[in-house]
């Protein structure tokens, strides 16, 4: 089913008798438990509607391609700041996406640290709840706090609450310049250690990662002769050597990072992402033994190829993790998401409940029943 | 006339059981039960409206905090939750027959982590407190209302508080990474923590800015950042408002984003600069304040390029901070533009409409079209980085029909604000003072489902009810909500 505009969406869910998976741009249907539910293509609703440059938003349809979306942003100076992540490859799928599924997924890239994850940057949101009810949300301000915050809401809700059919997303102008500081260490402890130091100053540090046996990297993003100032104050921070990476490689250093380029080698293995307090994660890492890793976020996130049946979780004291890639069986067996003690549970299918109460959208996507 | 929920009179008259049921739970003199104690109670920052609550109480731990609504919930009374009661939309205001449960005992900062760039506090610790604990490291918290001297993190949290350098920095929303938080049931529910994002909902999202109608916030883990190494701030004088709101829409295309960016009309300048002698010209018709921070080299940088576009704008003054003294004696003008304008007038009513800032000329049209129409002076300050408005309404209660006149005026304003794609409240909360304005905002279905969402939360709709939407509404049972084809459901619930 292919719904021409949102009345049409109203109507083909007003009248369903079957759940729906929700399908924008089809890029990220291998996340989340398996769905098994009639397909509904939200792909009509492409269009970019509206653009501001000096009020530093756009308006566009959920299923708009993000590329479409960095290219016309680029040509203004500007970004979405979130850094949104490429999982094409990881994934096996076309393209990075659309906007709408960046949202659902709340993405983020490595500027995560600094400039918060999709759902700091969503405003308002229009689309079609489980009762076939046209719902918009938020508004084309920056500022707002009438009503619930239910744009935010929707952020990392995989598709389960309502049928997105257009978006509206805050910009920030793009650095001028960016650079990279690698610093070659001994291993994870002491780089959380020296990222932590780094990020303790007023360097404004964009990105900071680790990468085993290689050591760990500082991004600086600016004006010029801000970023060079910035980057003696790193410097002077972490006291060990570094070398700088200029411009161009930073850039694809840091594309590499936020798209998990590392792991795309691993063809069988399942890949985890896992949130945790930065300063946890050498422990963490310690307790796995021999795995195949790196971490962003200064430590605070770290991406994972270990054995599909393997359960990461046991683990983990503070966080969660994900099952971000992994063949149907494990995402079956294994839960997807963190599981939740019982009362933010049911407090979570209550809300399913109050967006979707017979439950059309996306059955079971993140939990059983939600 | 402001109309609350009828009061329940079976619960009025199980008053003194009720203290006596809570003195179980709580220390005894943690429940006020005397008129006089709880005369402080009456009203929060909106103090236009006043009701005595039922009862007080100051719980400490969370468990107490359990226990009360616990309590409320299985004998159905309803519990208006207060931080300091800085609220400017009434949020803390009293129900009749309620509980109001004040937090302010809650004042401990549990853990300070600049390893991880994040501090937890009880939600009654002060915004400005959270600062004041970092700031021996170079650290501080963010968000920076106004009020932040008194208000606290737990408040913060229910209004999404923002402050003149939200531009920059974000909201609380953006700047708290947990909570642990009290359901009406007593059920205790922790979101997020040290890391970022949480898994599943993103129920922190839906916490940040509920206005107390979700759950109790009991414990904050806020993001801190290390300051900034130079901080400065200019000050520019037009001869237009439209003029210093070109030079805004320019600072802005120009890929600049200061730390704050403030605007004042000449009633405010001039209110302003006779309370404090910010040294504020006094012949312009619009004043900007920009700040910028960062490494000094940047600071000059982007000064020398947003003087440039100031001076394109035709700015007839131009002055840069000398100093740290200088820069706060700028914002302290600003800063204390509410108290200022209280000079002036014997009552003032502050508005909180947030417009795309290119409408900012219209508006400003608008309000003056206002104000003679109904007869009312009006000072105006604007966060116009953010397009978040502060019309200042004067007016003396005093003076038969001045009130009623004032909230016509503001409520004119705030229609305006939605009509140009803006809404009501961009960081004071609907509260009681917007709650009859919704409608202008959302239609039945919007409204609707933001009910459901607070009936997920709490189904018997005891946690301030009255506040934020204009009606009640009857939870269905979970899972059986039967859909309603756009017709009005429950007639006969009470509409205020």
């Amino acid at each position: 089913m292919k719904p021409r505009d949102i009345t049409q969406l109203a109507e083909a869910i007003k009248s369903a008798s079957v759940p729906f998976e929700l399908i924008g741009a089809g890029t990220k249907r291998t996340l989340g438990r398996p769905v098994n539910a009639t397909p509904l293509d939200l792909s009509a609703f492409n269009k970019i509607i509206d653009y501001e440059p000096e009020e530093l938003i756009f308006e566009c349809g959920a299923a708009t391609k993000l590329t479409d979306i960095q290219k016309l942003l680029k040509k203004h100076g500007q970004m979405l700041a979130f850094e949104p992540p490429d999982f094409s490859q990881l994934l096996g799928s076309e393209h990075a996406g659309s906007i709408g599924g960046a949202l659902m997924c709340n993405a983020s890239g490595p500027r995560r640290l600094k400039a918060g994850a999709a759902r700091d940057h969503i405003l308002g949101v229009a689309g079609v709840n489980g009762s076939g009810e046209i719902i918009k949300a938020g508004a084309r301000v920056v500022k707002n706090v009438t009503g619930y915050d239910v744009p935010r809401l929707l952020a990392g809700s995989y598709g389960t609450l309502m049928a997105l059919t257009s978006v509206i997303f805050k910009v920030l102008p793009a650095p001028e310049t960016e650079e990279t500081l690698h610093v070659k260490c001994k291993d994870l402890p002491q780089a959380v250690a020296l990222m932590a130091l780094a990020l303790q100053t007023s360097a404004e540090v964009s990105a900071a990662a680790f990468v085993p046996r290689q050591g760990f990297y500082l991004r600086l993003e600016g004006i010029a002769a801000s970023v060079a100032y910035r980057r003696e104050m790193v410097v002077k921070a972490i006291t060990i050597k570094s070398e700088l990476l200029p411009e161009v490689q930073s850039r694809l250093l840091w594309a590499g990072l936020r798209d998990a380029a590392a792991l795309w080698k691993h063809q069988r293995k399942a890949i985890w992402r896992v949130s945790l307090p930065p300063t946890d994660a050498p422990r963490f890492l310690a307790s796995l033994g021999d795995v195949d890793y790196f971490c962003d976020w200064a430590g605070g996130l770290v991406w994972l190829a270990v054995e599909p049946q393997r359960d990461v979780r046991k683990h983990l004291k503070h966080g969660h993790a994900m099952v971000f890639r992994a063949n149907p069986a494990t995402r079956e067996t294994l839960e997807v998401f963190q599981p939740q003690p019982a009362g933010l549970r049911a407090l979570s299918s209550r809300v399913k409940l109050a967006f979707d109460p017979k439950g059309l959208f996306n059955p079971g996507r993140m939990y059983k029943g939600i | 006339m402001l109309r609350m929920p009828e009061p329940d009179h079976s619960v009025l008259a199980r008053r003194s059981e009720i203290a006596a049921a809570l003195r179980r739970i709580v220390p005894h003199e943690a429940v006020i039960d005397s008129a006089i104690q709880m005369r402080p109670y009456e009203s929060d920052g909106l103090t236009a409206y006043k009701q005595m609550p039922m009862l007080v109480v100051l719980p400490q731990t969370t468990a107490q905090v359990s226990e009360i609504l616990n309590y409320a919930h299985a004998n159905t009374i309803k519990v208006v939750p207060r931080g300091a009661g800085t609220s400017l939309s009434g949020g803390a205001l009293p129900l009749e027959d309620g509980i109001l449960l004040g937090l302010a005992k809650f004042n401990r900062v549990i853990d300070i982590d600049f390893a991880n760039r994040c501090v937890v506090v009880q939600p009654g610790v002060t915004n400005l407190a959270i600062t004041k604990a970092v700031e021996h490291e170079g650290f501080s918290y963010a968000p920076d209302p106004s009020s932040q001297i008194a208000c606290t993190i737990g408040g913060n949290v229910a209004e999404n508080s923002g402050g003149v350098h939200c531009l920059k920095y974000g909201l609380t929303t953006n700047n708290i990474l947990g909570l642990e938080m009290v359901l009406i049931t007593g059920e205790v529910i922790r979101l997020g923590g040290k890391h970022l994002d949480a898994e599943g909902y993103d129920l922190l999202g839906v916490m940040t800015g509920s206005e107390g109608l979700l759950g109790i916030v009991t414990e904050v883990t806020v993001r801190i950042i290390k300051k900034p190494e130079t901080a400065r701030a200019v000050l520019i004088g037009f001869p237009t408002s439209v003029a210093a709101g070109q030079c805004v829409a320019d600072v802005i295309s120009a890929g600049i984003i200061p730390a704050g960016m403030e605007m004042m009309d000449k009633p405010a300048i001039h209110a302003a600069e006779a309370f404090v002698n910010a040294g504020y010209p006094l012949d312009v018709e619009a004043l900007l304040i920009v700040e910028l921070d960062g490494p000094q080299v940047e600071v000059d940088d982007l000064l020398t390029r947003v003087e440039k576009i100031a001076r394109a704008n035709r700015a007839k003054t131009l002055r840069v901070s000398m100093g740290e003294d200088e820069r706060l004696l700028f914002w302290a003008g600003r800063k204390a533009a509410f108290p200022a304008v209280g000079r002036i007038s014997p009552d003032y009513m502050c508005m909180d409409g947030t417009i795309p800032r290119k409408r900012l000329p219209e508006v400003l049209a608008g309000i003056a079209r206002f104000s003679k129409k109904h007869d009312l002076a009006v000072a105006n300050v604007f966060h116009a980085g953010d397009g978040n408005l502060h019309p200042l309404i004067l007016f003396d209660a005093n003076k038969e029909g001045e009130l009623a006149r004032a909230e016509e005026f503001g409520a004119d304003i705030l229609r305006l604000c939605v009509k140009v794609g803006g809404v009501l409240t961009g960081e004071h909360g609907v509260g009681v003072e917007k709650r009859d304005l919704m409608s202008t905002m959302f239609n039945e279905a919007d409204m609707e489902q933001q009910l459901r969402i607070k009936c997920a939360f709490d189904s018997k709709n005891l946690l301030n009810p009255g506040k934020v939407f204009p009606t009640l509404h009857a939870c269905a049972e979970q899972g059986r909500l039967i859909v309603r084809g756009g017709n009005l459901p429950h007639p006969h619930l009470p509409r205020f």
